[in-house]
Protein backbone atom coordinates (compact mmCIF):
# COMPACT_ATOMS: atom_id res chain seq x y z
CA UNK A 1 0.00 0.00 0.00
CA UNK A 2 1.65 3.10 -1.45
CA UNK A 3 -0.93 5.90 -0.53
CA UNK A 4 -0.99 7.80 2.56
CA UNK A 5 -3.74 5.40 4.28
CA UNK A 6 -7.34 7.29 5.36
CA UNK A 7 -10.53 5.11 6.74
CA UNK A 8 -13.15 4.94 4.46
CA UNK A 9 -15.57 7.43 3.65
CA UNK A 10 -19.14 6.85 5.66
CA UNK A 11 -22.30 6.21 3.56
CA UNK A 12 -23.39 10.06 3.80
CA UNK A 13 -20.49 10.81 2.07
CA UNK A 14 -18.95 10.06 -1.38
CA UNK A 15 -16.78 7.93 -3.36
CA UNK A 16 -13.16 8.31 -2.67
CA UNK A 17 -11.17 5.68 -0.64
CA UNK A 18 -7.66 5.57 0.45
CA UNK A 19 -7.02 3.54 -2.73
CA UNK A 20 -7.56 7.41 -4.95
CA UNK A 21 -6.68 9.70 -2.25
CA UNK A 22 -5.10 13.15 -3.90
CA UNK A 23 -4.26 14.52 -1.15
CA UNK A 24 -3.22 13.52 2.76
CA UNK A 25 -5.43 13.82 5.46
CA UNK A 26 -2.70 15.69 7.54
CA UNK A 27 -0.60 17.76 5.70
CA UNK A 28 -3.00 18.57 2.96
CA UNK A 29 0.00 18.23 0.65
CA UNK A 30 -0.48 15.72 -2.72
CA UNK A 31 -0.39 12.20 -1.84
CA UNK A 32 2.28 9.60 -3.52
CA UNK A 33 0.13 9.05 -6.13
CA UNK A 34 1.52 5.31 -5.98
CA UNK A 35 5.32 5.80 -5.28
CA UNK A 36 6.95 3.42 -4.01
CA UNK A 37 8.41 3.73 -1.39
CA UNK A 38 6.20 5.85 0.17
CA UNK A 39 7.69 9.05 0.96
CA UNK A 40 9.02 9.45 4.62
CA UNK A 41 6.91 12.77 5.00
CA UNK A 42 3.55 10.71 4.56
CA UNK A 43 4.47 7.92 6.26
CA UNK A 44 4.58 10.05 9.38
CA UNK A 45 1.21 11.51 8.48
CA UNK A 46 0.24 8.17 8.12
CA UNK A 47 1.34 7.74 11.48
CA UNK A 48 -0.45 10.94 13.18
CA UNK A 49 -3.85 9.82 11.57
CA UNK A 50 -3.90 6.94 13.76
CA UNK A 51 -3.59 9.39 16.70
CA UNK A 52 -5.70 12.31 15.04
CA UNK A 53 -8.73 12.64 12.15
CA UNK A 54 -7.93 13.68 9.29
CA UNK A 55 -8.00 18.02 9.15
CA UNK A 56 -7.84 18.09 4.56
CA UNK A 57 -10.46 16.27 1.81
CA UNK A 58 -8.32 13.65 0.55
CA UNK A 59 -10.38 14.61 -2.44
CA UNK A 60 -9.88 18.35 -2.89
CA UNK A 61 -8.01 19.87 0.37
CA UNK A 62 -10.04 21.68 1.50
CA UNK A 63 -9.81 22.03 5.46
CA UNK A 64 -12.47 19.54 6.98
CA UNK A 65 -14.97 20.44 9.98
CA UNK A 66 -13.83 17.88 12.16
CA UNK A 67 -15.89 16.73 15.87
CA UNK A 68 -14.00 15.22 18.40
CA UNK A 69 -16.15 13.32 21.04
CA UNK A 70 -14.77 10.59 23.33
CA UNK A 71 -15.32 7.84 21.92
CA UNK A 72 -15.92 8.82 18.77
CA UNK A 73 -14.94 11.74 15.87
CA UNK A 74 -16.43 12.77 12.32
CA UNK A 75 -15.08 15.05 9.85
CA UNK A 76 -16.98 17.00 7.35
CA UNK A 77 -15.76 18.42 3.94
CA UNK A 78 -18.48 20.90 2.08
CA UNK A 79 -18.45 19.64 -1.10
CA UNK A 80 -17.84 15.81 -0.38
CA UNK A 81 -19.36 14.95 2.48
CA UNK A 82 -18.73 13.40 5.66
CA UNK A 83 -15.76 11.10 6.44
CA UNK A 84 -16.46 8.58 9.90
CA UNK A 85 -14.04 6.17 11.59
CA UNK B 1 -1.10 1.88 15.99
CA UNK B 2 0.77 2.94 19.50
CA UNK B 3 4.19 4.82 19.14
CA UNK B 4 5.82 3.23 22.18
CA UNK B 5 8.64 5.73 23.59
CA UNK B 6 12.34 5.32 24.72
CA UNK B 7 10.93 3.82 28.40
CA UNK B 8 13.49 0.80 29.89
CA UNK B 9 11.31 -1.90 31.48
CA UNK B 10 11.76 -2.65 35.00
CA UNK B 11 10.96 -5.10 37.82
CA UNK B 12 8.42 -2.90 39.16
CA UNK B 13 6.32 -3.31 36.17
CA UNK B 14 6.35 -6.92 35.74
CA UNK B 15 2.73 -8.35 35.19
CA UNK B 16 2.19 -9.53 39.55
CA UNK B 17 2.91 -6.08 40.49
CA UNK B 18 -0.27 -4.65 42.08
CA UNK B 19 -1.47 -1.37 44.17
CA UNK B 20 -1.65 -3.94 47.48
CA UNK B 21 1.88 -5.58 46.97
CA UNK B 22 4.42 -2.48 46.85
CA UNK B 23 7.33 -3.12 48.02
CA UNK B 24 8.84 -0.02 50.42
CA UNK B 25 10.62 2.54 47.66
CA UNK B 26 12.97 4.96 48.75
CA UNK B 27 14.63 3.13 51.49
CA UNK B 28 18.45 2.18 51.03
CA UNK B 29 17.95 3.50 47.82
CA UNK B 30 20.89 6.11 48.48
CA UNK B 31 19.35 8.86 47.17
CA UNK B 32 18.52 11.26 49.96
CA UNK B 33 15.98 13.39 48.36
CA UNK B 34 14.25 9.96 48.54
CA UNK B 35 14.81 9.20 51.85
CA UNK B 36 13.60 12.52 52.54
CA UNK B 37 10.39 12.59 50.77
CA UNK B 38 9.52 9.73 52.35
CA UNK B 39 9.18 11.02 55.87
CA UNK B 40 7.82 14.52 54.78
CA UNK B 41 5.28 13.45 51.86
CA UNK B 42 4.28 9.41 52.39
CA UNK B 43 4.48 10.10 56.39
CA UNK B 44 3.80 13.37 57.59
CA UNK B 45 1.61 14.58 53.77
CA UNK B 46 3.58 17.45 53.35
CA UNK B 47 4.55 18.28 49.92
CA UNK B 48 8.20 18.93 48.68
CA UNK B 49 9.62 22.30 47.92
CA UNK B 50 10.55 23.55 44.69
CA UNK B 51 14.42 23.10 45.83
CA UNK B 52 13.43 19.11 46.73
CA UNK B 53 11.56 18.94 43.46
CA UNK B 54 14.61 20.18 41.44
CA UNK B 55 16.46 17.25 42.88
CA UNK B 56 14.09 14.99 42.24
CA UNK B 57 13.77 15.64 38.32
CA UNK B 58 17.64 15.49 38.51
CA UNK B 59 17.47 12.04 39.82
CA UNK B 60 19.51 9.80 37.44
CA UNK B 61 17.15 7.29 34.97
CA UNK B 62 18.75 4.33 38.04
CA UNK B 63 16.26 5.75 40.41
CA UNK B 64 13.56 6.15 38.04
CA UNK B 65 11.61 2.90 39.51
CA UNK B 66 12.51 3.63 43.22
CA UNK B 67 10.67 7.31 42.62
CA UNK B 68 7.82 6.03 40.92
CA UNK B 69 7.25 3.09 43.16
CA UNK B 70 7.41 6.13 46.17
CA UNK B 71 5.12 8.40 44.48
CA UNK B 72 2.58 5.26 44.15
CA UNK B 73 2.92 4.46 47.59
CA UNK B 74 1.94 8.40 48.86
CA UNK B 75 -0.97 8.06 46.05
CA UNK B 76 -2.41 5.18 47.57
CA UNK B 77 -1.78 6.51 51.06
CA UNK B 78 -3.37 9.91 50.88
CA UNK B 79 -5.51 9.24 47.87
CA UNK B 80 -6.64 5.87 47.91
CA UNK B 81 -6.25 3.09 45.21
CA UNK B 82 -9.46 4.47 43.36
CA UNK B 83 -8.74 6.06 39.93
CA UNK B 84 -11.51 8.69 38.48
CA UNK B 85 -11.94 8.54 34.95
CA UNK B 86 -13.18 11.88 32.74
CA UNK B 87 -14.25 12.30 29.38
CA UNK B 88 -13.58 15.50 27.99
CA UNK B 89 -15.12 17.16 24.67
CA UNK B 90 -15.26 20.49 22.67
CA UNK B 91 -18.35 22.47 22.55
CA UNK B 92 -16.35 25.15 20.55
CA UNK B 93 -13.69 23.90 18.80
CA UNK B 94 -10.65 26.36 17.30
CA UNK B 95 -11.05 30.73 15.85
CA UNK B 96 -9.70 31.21 19.65
CA UNK B 97 -8.16 34.93 19.99
CA UNK B 98 -5.28 34.02 22.01
CA UNK B 99 -1.91 32.78 21.36
CA UNK B 100 -1.27 29.58 23.39
CA UNK B 101 1.58 28.79 21.63
CA UNK B 102 0.83 25.18 21.79
CA UNK B 103 -2.74 25.66 20.61
CA UNK B 104 -4.13 24.24 17.39
CA UNK B 105 -7.27 26.35 18.18
CA UNK B 106 -5.75 29.68 18.22
CA UNK B 107 -6.85 31.29 15.41
CA UNK B 108 -3.91 33.01 14.84
CA UNK B 109 -1.86 30.26 13.82
CA UNK B 110 -2.09 28.61 10.10
CA UNK B 111 -3.55 25.46 12.29
CA UNK B 112 -5.75 23.00 10.07
CA UNK B 113 -8.64 23.23 12.83
CA UNK B 114 -10.93 24.75 11.40
CA UNK B 115 -14.05 26.52 14.20
CA UNK B 116 -16.68 24.33 14.86
CA UNK B 117 -19.78 24.36 17.30
CA UNK B 118 -20.98 21.07 18.51
CA UNK B 119 -24.72 20.36 18.84
CA UNK B 120 -26.39 20.07 22.19
CA UNK B 121 -27.89 16.59 21.41
CA UNK B 122 -24.11 15.56 19.94
CA UNK B 123 -23.37 16.82 22.98
CA UNK B 124 -25.50 14.62 24.92
CA UNK B 125 -25.34 11.23 23.10
CA UNK B 126 -21.36 12.23 23.87
CA UNK B 127 -22.10 12.44 27.85
CA UNK B 128 -24.45 9.26 27.80
CA UNK B 129 -21.30 7.20 25.90
CA UNK B 130 -18.89 8.82 28.24
CA UNK B 131 -21.20 7.34 31.79
CA UNK B 132 -21.29 4.13 29.90
CA UNK B 133 -17.78 3.67 30.20
CA UNK B 134 -17.72 4.01 33.95
CA UNK B 135 -16.62 7.88 34.15
CA UNK B 136 -17.88 9.86 36.62
CA UNK B 137 -17.01 13.35 35.25
CA UNK B 138 -18.34 15.07 31.97
CA UNK B 139 -15.74 18.63 30.99
CA UNK B 140 -17.10 20.87 28.58
CA UNK B 141 -14.51 22.75 26.88
CA UNK B 142 -14.59 25.63 24.93
CA UNK B 143 -11.66 27.20 22.90
CA UNK B 144 -12.31 31.44 23.81
CA UNK B 145 -11.02 33.76 25.96
CA UNK B 146 -13.72 33.83 28.21
CA UNK B 147 -16.83 33.15 27.60
CA UNK B 148 -19.63 35.68 26.05
CA UNK B 149 -23.54 35.50 26.80
CA UNK B 150 -24.44 33.11 24.07
CA UNK B 151 -21.77 30.81 24.87
CA UNK B 152 -22.98 30.71 28.82
CA UNK B 153 -26.40 30.12 27.53
CA UNK B 154 -25.67 27.08 25.49
CA UNK B 155 -23.81 26.04 28.75
CA UNK B 156 -27.10 26.47 30.82
CA UNK B 157 -28.70 24.13 28.10
CA UNK B 158 -26.14 21.84 27.61
CA UNK B 159 -26.21 21.37 31.60
CA UNK B 160 -29.92 20.79 31.40
CA UNK B 161 -30.21 18.14 29.24
CA UNK B 162 -27.56 16.65 30.35
CA UNK B 163 -28.59 16.42 33.61
CA UNK B 164 -32.03 15.17 31.99
CA UNK B 165 -30.53 12.45 30.65
CA UNK B 166 -27.88 10.78 32.02
CA UNK B 167 -25.78 10.69 35.95
CA UNK B 168 -22.43 12.46 35.15
CA UNK B 169 -20.97 15.24 37.25
CA UNK B 170 -20.34 17.84 34.46
CA UNK B 171 -17.06 20.50 34.78
CA UNK B 172 -16.18 23.41 32.49
CA UNK B 173 -13.23 24.88 31.04
CA UNK B 174 -14.47 28.39 29.28
CA UNK B 175 -11.34 30.34 29.84
CA UNK B 176 -11.20 33.42 31.48
CA UNK B 177 -14.15 33.87 34.09
CA UNK B 178 -15.58 37.32 35.37
CA UNK B 179 -17.30 36.57 38.87
CA UNK B 180 -20.62 36.84 37.66
CA UNK B 181 -20.27 34.11 35.56
CA UNK B 182 -18.00 32.28 38.29
CA UNK B 183 -21.43 33.12 40.53
CA UNK B 184 -23.61 31.75 37.47
CA UNK B 185 -21.67 28.17 36.82
CA UNK B 186 -21.81 27.46 40.32
CA UNK B 187 -25.28 28.06 40.75
CA UNK B 188 -25.66 25.59 37.49
CA UNK B 189 -24.07 23.02 39.29
CA UNK B 190 -20.86 22.95 37.86
CA UNK B 191 -18.75 21.17 40.19
CA UNK B 192 -15.65 21.52 39.13
CA UNK B 193 -14.14 24.20 36.33
CA UNK B 194 -10.70 23.61 34.50
CA UNK B 195 -8.61 26.66 33.70
CA UNK B 196 -4.62 25.52 33.81
CA UNK B 197 -2.01 27.45 34.40
CA UNK B 198 0.02 25.55 31.96
CA UNK B 199 3.71 26.15 32.30
CA UNK B 200 5.84 27.98 35.07
CA UNK B 201 5.11 31.57 36.02
CA UNK B 202 8.78 32.68 35.00
CA UNK B 203 8.40 30.91 31.35
CA UNK B 204 4.73 31.74 30.72
CA UNK B 205 5.27 34.91 28.50
CA UNK B 206 7.52 32.82 25.90
CA UNK B 207 3.99 30.80 25.74
CA UNK B 208 1.04 33.12 25.66
CA UNK B 209 1.47 36.66 25.07
CA UNK B 210 -2.28 37.75 24.99
CA UNK B 211 -3.10 36.79 28.93
CA UNK B 212 -0.77 37.41 31.71
CA UNK B 213 -0.32 34.64 34.26
CA UNK B 214 -2.28 36.90 36.89
CA UNK B 215 -5.22 36.76 34.80
CA UNK B 216 -5.67 33.19 35.25
CA UNK B 217 -4.53 33.05 38.37
CA UNK B 218 -7.79 35.34 39.21
CA UNK B 219 -10.18 33.04 37.73
CA UNK B 220 -8.49 30.01 39.49
CA UNK B 221 -8.97 32.30 43.03
CA UNK B 222 -12.67 33.25 42.27
CA UNK B 223 -13.53 29.63 41.61
CA UNK B 224 -12.04 27.96 44.40
CA UNK B 225 -13.81 31.01 46.63
CA UNK B 226 -17.23 29.91 45.01
CA UNK B 227 -17.01 26.16 46.34
CA UNK B 228 -16.19 24.43 42.92
CA UNK B 229 -13.99 22.23 42.29
CA UNK B 230 -10.61 23.95 40.71
CA UNK B 231 -9.36 21.45 38.21
CA UNK B 232 -5.51 23.61 37.52
CA UNK B 233 -3.06 21.42 34.75
CA UNK B 234 0.25 21.64 33.21
CA UNK B 235 1.98 21.46 30.26
CA UNK B 236 5.53 20.06 29.98
CA UNK B 237 7.76 19.67 27.80
CA UNK B 238 7.47 22.53 25.69
CA UNK B 239 11.08 23.92 26.44
CA UNK B 240 10.70 24.74 29.88
CA UNK B 241 14.16 23.89 32.12
CA UNK B 242 13.97 21.12 35.02
CA UNK B 243 13.74 24.24 37.69
CA UNK B 244 10.86 25.57 35.47
CA UNK B 245 9.31 22.51 35.99
CA UNK B 246 9.76 22.34 39.09
CA UNK B 247 8.73 26.00 39.89
CA UNK B 248 5.54 25.03 38.31
CA UNK B 249 4.59 21.97 40.23
CA UNK B 250 5.49 24.55 43.45
CA UNK B 251 3.15 26.64 42.05
CA UNK B 252 0.27 24.60 41.13
CA UNK B 253 0.56 23.01 45.10
CA UNK B 254 0.61 26.28 46.23
CA UNK B 255 -3.30 26.81 44.52
CA UNK B 256 -4.34 23.40 46.41
CA UNK B 257 -6.43 22.85 43.19
CA UNK B 258 -8.86 19.24 43.59
CA UNK B 259 -7.42 17.96 40.15
CA UNK B 260 -4.10 18.86 38.45
CA UNK B 261 -4.47 17.20 34.58
CA UNK B 262 -1.08 16.81 33.26
CA UNK B 263 -0.40 17.32 29.57
CA UNK B 264 2.53 16.68 27.57
CA UNK B 265 3.62 18.29 24.57
CA UNK B 266 2.23 16.77 21.02
CA UNK B 267 3.53 19.46 18.79
CA UNK B 268 0.89 20.56 16.36
CA UNK B 269 1.07 21.50 13.12
CA UNK B 270 1.20 25.43 12.56
CA UNK B 271 2.29 26.54 16.10
CA UNK B 272 5.19 28.24 17.11
CA UNK B 273 5.87 24.59 18.89
CA UNK B 274 5.09 22.41 16.27
CA UNK B 275 9.24 21.88 16.16
CA UNK B 276 9.73 21.58 19.65
CA UNK B 277 10.88 17.74 20.14
CA UNK B 278 8.58 14.77 22.19
CA UNK B 279 9.80 15.11 25.72
CA UNK B 280 11.65 11.67 26.03
CA UNK B 281 9.63 9.57 28.62
CA UNK B 282 11.62 8.79 31.05
CA UNK B 283 11.46 13.35 32.22
CA UNK B 284 7.62 12.38 31.31
CA UNK B 285 7.72 9.92 34.02
CA UNK B 286 10.23 11.52 36.50
CA UNK B 287 7.53 14.60 36.14
CA UNK B 288 4.82 12.43 37.25
CA UNK B 289 6.24 10.91 40.18
CA UNK B 290 7.64 14.64 41.18
CA UNK B 291 3.99 16.31 40.98
CA UNK B 292 2.94 13.48 43.15
CA UNK B 293 5.43 14.15 45.50
CA UNK B 294 4.34 18.11 45.66
CA UNK B 295 0.73 17.48 45.58
CA UNK B 296 0.34 14.47 47.74
CA UNK B 297 -3.76 14.45 48.13
CA UNK B 298 -4.39 16.05 44.31
CA UNK B 299 -6.01 14.28 41.68
CA UNK B 300 -3.28 13.56 39.49
CA UNK B 301 -5.01 12.92 35.97
CA UNK B 302 -3.20 11.83 32.30
CA UNK B 303 -4.16 14.27 30.22
CA UNK B 304 -3.36 14.78 26.34
CA UNK B 305 0.21 13.84 24.87
CA UNK B 306 0.51 10.68 26.72
CA UNK B 307 -0.14 8.77 24.13
CA UNK B 308 3.21 10.11 21.68
CA UNK B 309 5.55 10.93 25.06
CA UNK B 310 4.92 7.48 26.97
CA UNK B 311 3.25 4.89 24.67
CA UNK B 312 1.88 1.39 26.05
CA UNK B 313 4.49 1.05 28.65
CA UNK B 314 4.83 4.28 30.14
CA UNK B 315 1.11 4.52 30.34
CA UNK B 316 0.98 1.35 32.79
CA UNK B 317 4.34 3.22 34.87
CA UNK B 318 2.42 6.30 35.47
CA UNK B 319 -0.80 4.90 36.97
CA UNK B 320 2.58 2.87 39.19
CA UNK B 321 3.96 6.20 39.84
CA UNK B 322 1.30 8.43 41.38
CA UNK B 323 -1.31 8.96 38.50
CA UNK B 324 -4.34 8.30 39.75
CA UNK B 325 -7.43 9.72 37.55
CA UNK B 326 -6.97 9.45 33.56
CA UNK B 327 -9.24 11.34 30.37
CA UNK B 328 -10.96 8.02 28.67
CA UNK B 329 -10.91 8.03 25.06
CA UNK B 330 -10.44 11.16 23.00
CA UNK B 331 -9.12 14.70 23.94
CA UNK B 332 -10.27 17.99 22.11
CA UNK B 333 -9.00 17.83 18.77
CA UNK B 334 -7.24 14.34 18.71
CA UNK B 335 -7.44 10.62 19.62
CA UNK B 336 -6.35 8.89 22.83
CA UNK B 337 -5.64 5.63 23.74
CA UNK B 338 -9.42 3.28 23.09
CA UNK B 339 -11.34 3.65 26.07
CA UNK B 340 -11.09 -0.07 26.67
CA UNK B 341 -7.30 0.04 26.79
CA UNK B 342 -7.16 1.98 29.35
CA UNK B 343 -10.37 0.60 31.31
CA UNK B 344 -8.73 -2.84 30.68
CA UNK B 345 -5.51 -1.59 32.02
CA UNK B 346 -7.29 -0.51 35.48
CA UNK B 347 -8.54 -3.86 35.65
CA UNK B 348 -5.13 -6.01 34.95
CA UNK B 349 -3.91 -3.17 38.12
CA UNK B 350 -6.67 -3.97 40.23
CA UNK B 351 -7.27 -0.11 40.11
CA UNK B 352 -11.21 0.41 41.12
CA UNK B 353 -12.63 3.17 38.81
CA UNK B 354 -14.38 6.30 41.03
CA UNK B 355 -17.97 5.46 41.95
CA UNK B 356 -20.28 8.70 41.22
CA UNK B 357 -21.21 8.55 44.64
CA UNK B 358 -18.10 9.45 46.21
CA UNK B 359 -17.45 12.58 44.32
CA UNK B 360 -21.09 14.11 44.74
S1 LIG C 1 -6.99 30.13 25.45
FE1 LIG C 1 -7.27 27.91 25.26
S2 LIG C 1 -8.17 27.57 23.23
FE2 LIG C 1 -7.37 29.66 23.27
S3 LIG C 1 -5.30 29.49 22.38
FE3 LIG C 1 -5.08 29.34 24.62
S4 LIG C 1 -5.17 27.12 25.07
FE4 LIG C 1 -5.95 27.42 22.96
ZN1 LIG D 1 1.12 14.16 4.63
ZN1 LIG E 1 -13.53 17.63 -0.39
Amino acid sequence: MNRVSLPNRSTTGVSSSAATAQFCGHCGEPSDGGADPTSDVHRRCGERLAMEPPRYCADCRRRMKVQVTPLGWSAECSRHGVLAP
Amino acid sequence: MTIQANIAESDKTSDETTPAAVPAAGTGTGYGILETARRQVLEDGIGLTQAQLEEVLRLPDEALPATLQLAHEVRLKHCGEDVEVEGIISIKTGGCPEDCHFCSQSGLFDSPVRGVWLDIPELVKAAKETAATGATEFCIVAAVRGPDIKLMNQIKFAIDRINEAVDINIACSLGMLTQRQVNQLAEWGVHRYNHNLETARSYFPEVVTTHSYEERLDTCNMVKAAGMELCCGALIGMGETLEQRAELAAQLAALEPHEVPLNFLNPRPGTPLENQGIMDGKDALRAIAAFRLAMPRTVLRYAGGRELTLGDLGTREGLLGGINAVIVGNYLTTLGRPATADLNLLVELNMPIKELQKTL
